[in-house]
Parts: structure tokens; C-alpha cells; sequence
């Protein structure tokens, strides 16, 4: 974990009309740090990473990335600036294979024409999997053939390979089974040897102590508190999340 | 090898299906309708040049449903721009009326893709409406009169003529689908037109333009239909309002047929042109049978239905 901060966001608010959605977050996020982000439904966290990832911008407050503001008027442009997001509802094109999901809107092309590099997608894509040891019969599968398991790998993997500074990960193993979370966790864990700085959104409070090295606890928009993962317990967080001491 | 066998995999049940139909279709009136000169070669180039118009038209569809869009308004389209190139004919030189003719598909399909890219109406009842529309508008440019179309360079270039013996509509519809196919497979744009219609939340949060996307798939489709109105028009030597209208439904199934999905994320240029070649083989050969038209129109209804049924059979798993 280095010192510097990659993600810093200061006191930012967020309105849908008259609606708050978040009022007053602040937080800093490190490279090679999990941070936890839990509480209850509606309590802010989706919204929270949208705004991150720039699709919506903050009524007022600062984000800055590796030290320098930023206001990202749509989400391609915070992922030009190293910003992946992995969603909860995958974000993956179903009936497309593998490989043109990991370069979906970043195809590579070659020659005067500009022709899709298919070649070099499958081969790349082929050495990501491998290398982050996702287990899929190959990079031309189509992505509707392959498990939860294995679709949320893509996903994270496809994260892994374009995003430079912060991954956000909202709810990533909320649909698989046992073994499939276990993998999942797995490819977190080396994201952060990575040293990327990572968010995560989770409703398992077992997961969250496993993988993270901060919680931070939102509930109705408010921020209530960020705990050090290690010198905090399962009670006080749940007591955190639902304001019930 | 394993590149051969991801292949083998790739060649799904719905994208081979227009193949063995293909096939078992033309087996069958090469046997029964032998006699009545089915497979002659005259025939056979009839029907390649009969269809050469909705094959066009049917690569222009691909583009629109892989997109998860649908255009209904392509029939109307080719007469439309039919007549307004065999107006333009009338006083100007050829390569005029043929910017015209284009012109006026590439516009019609724009205004299609405003209102469903910009607007975000469905391009189911956009195009039903405006299908009626430029219906209309045919009728009443040239008072439901057809225009003859005198220019010999242009019925050569989009009907009659040939290029070292082949038949100037067979290049027509090899560029067509040629460059449809190297669009639809191997650019970017073709890939997102695929992400579009596959998923289009993921294509946008992945950077794809998803309105510009839908727009320009309506203007290839009116673009197509705009070329088909061309060679209608060259072919026939004349322009009609009645050009394109009976198209609709053969096109549609010619795209269906040939693997393209309904819902989008899926499809393939060169299973349409086989899609389209089928239903002018079927077209041909139900006539060389001497059935009447009524008779033709039941049996080519139910072949199509089967065919879509058969192609479409295992999407919902």
C-alpha cells in the first residue's frame, strides 16, 4: 500500500430535485486499499459509485484523482482516466464472445481500412484470463454459455485490464454460489497486489471483512463512519448500518 | 486446429438452418420442376437478378435488427426514391437522379433515425407510420403515374447491363453484401451495432454512442432501400409507386430466415443473401409450378412460417 491518495472525495453532495441522495461524503482511498462501502438499501452506495464513475456529476463537493480535480461528463471519460467500474448487473453484451466483451467500445483495429483485430483480441484476452487464472473453455466463447462464475470473472477481468488507478465494484459476487464467490474474492485480492485502488459495495459483511482494510458505513445518504477493518467487529458495523446501537 | 473448432462451435443451429433450407429447396424444385427448366442457367440467373432489390434491402435490415431496431418503412422508401431519381432522369444527367435516388433513402432513413435515436420513440410504430407516410408520398409525386426512365447509361449501370458477361445486378448484389458483410463483421461500427442490440446499457456504459448507433442504422436501412429503388428502376425502366411494396414481408423473412435475431445482438449479411436467394428460388419455382396466385401466396406464406419457426426455435432457452 503506498501513501499517496488515488481517489479523494470531499464533501460531496448529491440531490435528485429535492431528494438528497448523499449528503456530505468524504473519503480518500489509497493505492492497493480495499474500501468497503456498506449499509442498508437506498442508503446512497450505488448512487455513490455512479458519481465516481461519472454518471452523474455532484451538486457540489470535490472529486479528485491521483491528486487532480476532476468532473467527468459521462462515464467514458472517467474511464479514460483509469476508472473501471464493475456492475452489479455484469454490463456484459450476452450473445457476443468473450474476447469483444473485454474490448467492448475499444476494439482494436489494424491496417488503412481500420479492421477489428480479432486476432490480437482473442490473443490478449486469452493472456488476461489466463494470467488472472479465469477458467473459460476459450476467448471466442460466447459469453451466454458460461456461468455467473465465469461471466462476473470476465467482468472483473475486463476491469483489471483497463482501469490504471481505481476499480469500483458494486456488488460483485451477489448473484453466484460459494465457489464462484471464493474465485471471485480471489481475483479482488490480486487486483489490489495490483495496487489498484479498489471500492467495493457488498451486503455480505463476511466478504467485507475478508477483503477490506476500511469500512465505510452510509445510511439514508449520511455518512455515519469509516472504521479500520481491523480494529472493528461485525456488531459495531451492523449497529452503524442500521442506527440501532 | 482449435481455431477450426471454435469455428465448428461458433456455426450455431440458427445460422445453419438457411443453409440446409437452402439446399433442401433447391434440391427439391431441381428435381420436380427439372422438366419445366428450373435448373437452366437462364432461369437460375433470373432469379439471382429478380432478387438482386431485396437482397439490398435485406442487408440494410440486418444492420437495423442486429441494432435491436426494426425498419418497416423500407418498401415505401424504394418508391419514393425510385421516383424521385426517375423524375430527376427526366432533366438532369445520370449521375444526378442517382445522388437523388440515394439521396432521398439516406434522408427518409435519417428522419426515421431522429425521431427513434433523439426522440427514443420505439422504431417499431416510427416506421409503421411513417411506412404509411411516404406510401403516400409516392402516390401523389407523380399522381400514381409511372415515370419511364430513358437514360441508357443508367439502365445499364442499375438494370440491363453487364460487365465482361456478368450481369451488372450480380455485381450489385456482391458489392452489397460484400461490403455489408466487411462492415457488419469486421469494423468497429459493426461491432457496435451488435453491442446495441445485444445489450445497450452495457454499450453505453462501455463508451458506445448508442443514439448515433441507432441513428445511422436507419440510414444504412434507407440507404439500402434508396439503392433498391435504383435498380427497380433501371431494370423495369420506369418508376412506380407499387415499387418495393410487396417487398416488406419477403425481406424480412430473407433476414429472419438467414440468422439474423428480431431482438438484436445477432445476425449475418451473407445468411441473408442466402435467405433472400431462397425466397426468389421459392418465388420461381412455385410459378414454374403453375400454381395460381392465390395458391402461391398460401404455400409461400406457410413455407415462411416454417422457416422462421424452425430458425427462431431454440432462442428462449
Amino acid at each position: 500500500m503506498s501513501d499517496h491518495d488515488v481517489l479523494s472525495l470531499t464533501n460531496i453532495h448529491k440531490a435528485f430535485g429535492g431528494v438528497v441522495a448523499i449528503e456530505d461524503f468524504s473519503l480518500n482511498l489509497k493505492a492497493g486499499e480495499v474500501v468497503a462501502l456498506v449499509g442498508d438499501n437506498g442508503a446512497g452506495k450505488s448512487t455513490l459509485i455512479k458519481i465516481i464513475s461519472g454518471v452523474y456529476s455532484p451538486t457540489s463537493g470535490d472529486i479528485l484523482l491521483d491528486g487532480q480535480k476532476t468532473d467527468f461528463r459521462d462515464a467514458s471519460a472517467a474511464r479514460a482516466n483509469g476508472v473501471e467500474v464493475v456492475y452489479q448487473d455484469l454490463a456484459l453484451a450476452d450473445q457476443q464472445p468473450v474476447y469483444m466483451n473485454m474490448f467492448l467500445g475499444r476494439e482494436l483495429t489494424k491496417g488503412p481500412l481500420k479492421l477489428l483485430d480479432k486476432a490480437r483480441m482473442r490473443q490478449e484476452t486469452q493472456e488476461l484470463v489466463d494470467e488472472l487464472d479465469v477458467r473459460i473453455p476459450s476467448a471466442s466463447s460466447t459469453i451466454s454459455d458460461l456461468s455467473g462464475g465465469q461471466r462476473q470473472g470476465i467482468a472483473i477481468a475486463r476491469a483489471t485490464h483497463w482501469a490504471s488507478k481505481l476499480v469500483l465494484l458494486d456488488e460483485p459476487t451477489a448473484a453466484l454460489g460459494v465457489a464462484e464467490t471464493a474465485r471471485v474474492e480471489a481475483l479482488i485480492e490480486q487486483l489490489k497486489a495490483k495496487d489498484l485502488a479498489i471500492l467495493i459495495i457488498s451486503h455480505s459483511l463476511d466478504q467485507v471483512f475478508r477483503l477490506s482494510d476500511r469500512i465505510c458505513v452510509l445510511r439514508r445518504g449520511k455518512q455515519i463512519g469509516v472504521r479500520d477493518t481491523k480494529s472493528t467487529d461485525k456488531n459495531e458495523i451492523v449497529s452503524m448500518i442500521t442506527g440501532v446501537a | 486446429m482449435t481455431r477450426v473448432s471454435s469455428r465448428l462451435q461458433g456455426l450455431d443451429f440458427q445460422q445453419a438452418v438457411v443453409y440446409f433450407g437452402f439446399l433442401a429447396i433447391f434440391l427439391f424444385f431441381a428435381v420436380t420442376l427439372y422438366d419445366d427448366g428450373f435448373l437452366t442457367q437462364r432461369n437460375l440467373t433470373n432469379i439471382v437478378l429478380q432478387t438482386a432489390p431485396a437482397t439490398i434491402m435485406a442487408v440494410g435490415l440486418v444492420f437495423a435488427l442486429s441494432a435491436g431496431e426494426i425498419d418497416l418503412s423500407f418498401g415505401s422508401i424504394v418508391a419514393v426514391s425510385a421516383l424521385s431519381c426517375a423524375v430527376a432522369l427526366q432533366s438532369f444527367p445520370m449521375p444526378v437522379g442517382v445522388l437523388v435516388g440515394l439521396g432521398v433513402g439516406v434522408a427518409i432513413g435519417a428522419f426515421n433515425g431522429v425521431l427513434v435515436a433523439y426522440l427514443k420513440l420505439p422504431s417499431f410504430l416510427v416506421t409503421l407510420a411513417t411506412m404509411g407516410l411516404f406510401a403516400g408520398i409516392a402516390r401523389s409525386m407523380t399522381n400514381l403515374r409511372s415515370v419511364p426512365v430513358m437514360n441508357d447509361t443508367f439502365t445499364g449501370l442499375f438494370g440491363s447491363g453487364k460487365l465482361f458477361t456478368v450481369p451488372s445486378l450480380v455485381i450489385w448484389t456482391c458489392l452489397g453484401v460484400g461490403i455489408g458483410h466487411l462492415i457488419y463483421r469486421h469494423t468497429r461500427f459493426g461491432a457496435h451495432v451488435l453491442a446495441t442490440g445485444d445489450n445497450p446499457r452495457a454499450a453505453q456504459v462501455s463508451g458506445i454512442k448508442v443514439a448515433r448507433v441507432r441513428l445511422y442504422v436507419l440510414m444504412i436501412c434507407g440507404g439500402c432501400a434508396g439503392l433498391a429503388g435504383l435498380l427497380y428502376a433501371g431494370r423495369l425502366q420506369a418508376a412506380k409507386y407499387t415499387l418495393g411494396e410487396s417487398d416488406l414481408m419477403t425481406v424480412i423473412a430473407a433476414v429472419i430466415v438467414g440468422g439474423t435475431a428480431l431482438n438484436g445482438g445477432k445476425g449475418s449479411v451473407v445468411g441473408a443473401l442466402l435467405g433472400s436467394l431462397l425466397m426468389g428460388m421459392l418465388n420461381n419455382g412455385l410459378i414454374l409450378m403453375n400454381l395460381k396466385v392465390s395458391d402461391q401466396m398460401i404455400v409461400r406464406g406457410l413455407i415462411i412460417l416454417i422457416a422462421v419457426a424452425v430458425s427462431l426455435r431454440d432462442t428462449s432457452r
